[in-house]
């Protein structure tokens, strides 16, 4: 590639293809300072104050402060626990997968790829209220479990490229299993934790399915759950509800604009595994 | 050696157990309903297939799986020749490299919902007021509100978002061919095209087969932008599978009937994966 002159055609036609991409969020930022009477003019204009109202308006109407507790706690609790478990889980697998129990474990955990959320949906819903798992608690349970299904593939892969070597040494040293896991295995995985990280956090973060479905009580709806309870409410006041779309979205653009190197990187090495 | 193995029990059984009793638990359950007639409470009898002799029957299941089927093949189609476009261009020779890949890949980590609500916006007023500026009469009505095209504004929002993924995907693909193989076949005389067909394509194709079967399974399960964009109408003429049996299992009091709809929805998931990586596989080796 060195040597070769750049090309501005390519360039320039990436640069228009990526105004579509950045079109839709600068509407979305403009119309959210904008007033109502403003709807009526050019809808490319800049809003003629930054007033903060839509927001303000928003944060009420919607207790936005609520949804984004419930996200960032679901959020936080199911990414610890999805690293910290599955990663477990997967070691255990890899480092038995010559035995009938373990390699049959990898399979149906892989298999479950292929089921459709809506096959499980009905009778899951039915069970989780029965058993009173209908709040946010039972959701970080069930991401948890579900996500075991892609971590174990994508962990399997790393760990087994890992020398057993290394390990032995360590029980040598009088490490036991958990030992070896925690302070030899765990630390080695750490690109793969980080891959695991960001695509559980992507995945809890913006999923609206399984909250719309499980959760029984308002007060729990996550911040995409929330849009869609407040659609309705919203009604014609799209200077509100932008107001209010813009702050959901906000918080993960941030991320991603301080961390875009990470997060593409990472979604990268999961997917080609 | 044995007290490792127990260990290693301890760490999996409880794993394997969560998953049978959340995933495949409720899995036999809704297989197990679906022969049937359990309206979600009350009593049931065995209705034996039933259930699955009506969802055959129901226009509104037909035209629910045409729907889906349709705009999942276009969508899958759309994302892989857009991606494919754009992964070359950003692995050419470019300026702001950084900045196009991080604004390409950008809609990969938007809430698909919240993302549909603003294209809904998009499409209802934006458009028309282009349209009307410009004099462009196919512009000034809502696509959304005219059965007939609603699904392609769900192609739109789908693709706008999907490409992102399927980006990087071919991207990590590229990244790995040698520029001494484009130079050879440059002093060969070859053209654009003939490198593309000769030498980017075949040695992406694993690439390829990933993204076309993983856009595929996803498309088929479309439900967020449906319900952002057009909540199954105008009509019933947006209604996915998917949200066919979130509706129907949720408000319509159909929990067996819509059992029975799920199992033939995984088996068709099934089915078209199998037969796609069968016909990709044959290709790449051909190649």
């Amino acid at each position: 590639m060195n040597g070769k002159k750049t090309s501005w055609l390519v360039t320039t036609l990436l640069i228009l293809g990526s105004l579509l991409i950045l079109f839709p969020l600068y509407l979305t930022i403009t119309i959210a300072f904008k007033t109502p009477p403003e709807m009526a003019g050019n809808l490319l204009a800049l809003p003629k104050s930054w007033s903060f109202d839509n927001f303000a308006k928003a944060i009420e109407m919607t207790n936005f402060f609520n949804a984004f507790k419930n996200s960032a706690f679901v959020t936080i609790f199911v990414v610890i626990f999805t690293v910290l478990t599955n990663s477990l889980v997967s070691y255990a697998i890899a480092r038995n997968l010559h035995k009938k129990f373990y390699k049959f474990l990898y399979f149906y955990f892989l298999s479950a790829m292929f089921i459709p959320f809506p096959i499980i949906m009905l009778p899951l819903v039915k069970q989780t209220s029965a058993w009173g798992m209908d709040n946010l608690i039972g959701l970080i349970i069930l991401y948890i479990v579900f996500n075991l299904s892609f971590n174990v593939f994508i962990y399997i892969g790393y760990i087994r490229a890992i020398p057993v070597e290394l390990e032995e040494a360590a029980i040598m040293d009088g490490a036991t299993t958990w030992g070896v896991f925690w302070k030899v295995i765990f630390p080695l995985l750490a690109p793969m934790n980080a891959t695991v990280a960001i695509i559980t956090s992507l995945g809890a973060w913006n999923d609206f399915m399984l909250p719309l479905v499980l959760l029984s009580d308002r007060e729990m709806a996550t911040l995409p759950l929330v849009q869609y309870i407040f659609q309705g409410q919203f009604s014609t006041d799209y200077n509100l509800a932008f107001a209010s779309y813009l702050m959901a979205l906000a918080p993960m653009i941030i991320v991603y604009i301080f961390a875009q190197k990470w997060i593409i990187s990472g979604v990268m090495k999961g997917s080609i595994k | 050696m044995k007290k490792k193995n127990s260990v290693f029990l301890i760490i999996t059984i409880p794993a394997f157990l969560l998953f049978f009793i959340f995933h495949s638990f409720p899995a036999l359950q809704g297989i197990f309903y679906s022969f049937t007639d359990w309206k979600g409470y009350g009593d049931w009898n065995f209705v034996g297939l039933k259930n699955y002799l009506n969802v055959f029957k129901d226009e509104r299941a037909g035209d629910a799986y045409l729907f889906t089927f349709k705009f999942a093949i276009v969508a899958t189609i759309l994302v892989n020749i857009i991606s494919l476009l754009v992964a070359i261009g950003l692995n050419s020779k470019i300026k702001f490299h950084k900045t196009l890949r991080a604004i390409y890949f950008l809609p990969y980590i938007l809430s698909i919902l919240i993302v549909g609500f603003i294209f809904n916006f998009i499409f209802a007023h934006f458009l028309p007021q282009i349209g009307d500026a410009f004099g462009w009469e196919f512009l000034t009505r809502n696509i959304l509100g005219n059965p007939d095209l609603a699904w392609i504004g769900i192609v739109i929002v789908a693709v706008w978002q999907a490409v992102s993924f399927n980006t990087i995907l071919y991207l990590a693909g590229l990244v790995t061919i040698s520029e001494d193989l484009y130079e050879a076949a440059s002093i060969d005389g070859a053209g654009v095209w003939t490198k593309f067909w000769k030498i980017t394509f075949p040695l992406i194709a694993p690439f390829f087969t990933i993204n076309m079967v993983l856009s595929l399974k996803n498309f088929l399960m479309v439900f967020d932008q449906i319900v952002a964009l057009t909540g199954g109408g105008p009509g019933k003429s947006t209604e996915s599978i998917s949200l066919l049996i979130y509706r129907g299992g949720f408000e319509g009091g159909e929990f067996a009937y819509q059992s029975a709809n799920a199992v033939i929805y995984f088996i068709v998931i099934i089915v078209f994966s199998v037969i796609q990586l069968k016909f990709l596989n044959k290709r790449e080796v051909e190649n």
